[in-house]
């Protein structure tokens, strides 16, 4: 997995290629967690080019939405494919995020 | 039901990718069903490797997790055994519970039940074995009793 970080205005935009998975999600929240302590609040992560995610990767998503929450900030997802999408369906953490269909309609309503 | 492939892994989550890899291209290459198996069987694979090594092994660099495949008759079977202790999985809260959502960890288990046909531990709770029946249905369609 990679990423590639970009700013939007006030808004960070993460794109991940590969898959997040148990092996690599440190990587993907240590970068978010940096620019959380720089003082960035808004967050879209992009999975445009995303194979899956697994449950470990869902718990880091979990765990820094709720991060930047308590900074008064939010964490937006964008482009899940349809696999990615079911998985947020079956876990129901569809319920816990705001998901968009790409990153421009992320950053449009931000 | 004989043993197709048997590997040997290292507690390294690192490695888990690789080792899926390797045995979703044996898999593919002999079955055909390469949606229900990239989806469903890779996953639960993967979440398998996860907590054997997270949970079981406790991230033990020194101790091994061992992965049995086989595959016959339209029916893919994966066991996973670690050097745990070994744990009780009746007693793994539903993660999809309102007071259980925003917990990091947990999903796991879920994930496997949810898109295997079959999930079943040991007596001891530190093997266990994923069934994939290749034509029970779409991709998605698991559903293992808890």
């Amino acid at each position: 997995m990679s990423f590639q970080v970009s700013k939007s205005g006030e808004i960070s935009l993460i794109e991940v290629e590969g898959q997040l998975i148990v092996g690599n999600r440190q990587e993907l929240k240590q970068q978010v967690l940096e620019q959380l302590e720089g003082g960035d609040r808004k967050f879209v992560i992009d999975f445009a080019n995303t194979g899956y995610i697994d449950s470990s990767g869902l718990g880091v998503l979990v765990s820094l939405s709720k991060k930047i929450r308590e900074q008064g900030g939010e964490l937006r997802l964008s482009s899940l494919n349809e696999d990615l999408r079911t998985l947020f369906e079956l876990t129901k953490l569809d319920t816990l995020f705001r998901i968009t269909d790409d990153k421009v309609e992320a950053l449009e309503g931000f | 039901m004989g043993r197709d492939l048997v590997l040997e892994l290292p507690t390294d989550v690192h490695s888990i990718e690789r080792a899926v890899d390797l045995v979703m291209n044996r898999c593919l290459s002999r079955a055909g069903h390469a949606r229900r198996l990239d989806l469903n069987f890779r996953v639960g694979l993967t979440e398998a490797l996860s907590n054997a090594m997270l949970y079981g092994n406790a991230d033990d660099p020194s101790k091994s997790v061992v992965v049995e495949i086989s595959h016959e008759a339209g029916v893919i079977r994966a066991t996973v055994r670690d050097h745990g202790s070994g744990f009780d999985p009746s007693t793994v809260p539903d993660p999809t519970r309102p007071e259980n959502l925003a917990r990091p960890c947990g999903r796991g288990l879920f994930l496997m039940r949810q898109l295997l046909d079959e999930v079943w531990f040991n007596d001891r709770g530190n093997e266990v074995t994923l069934v994939l029946r290749l034509d029970a249905g779409g991709p998605f369609e698991g559903g293992a009793e808890a």
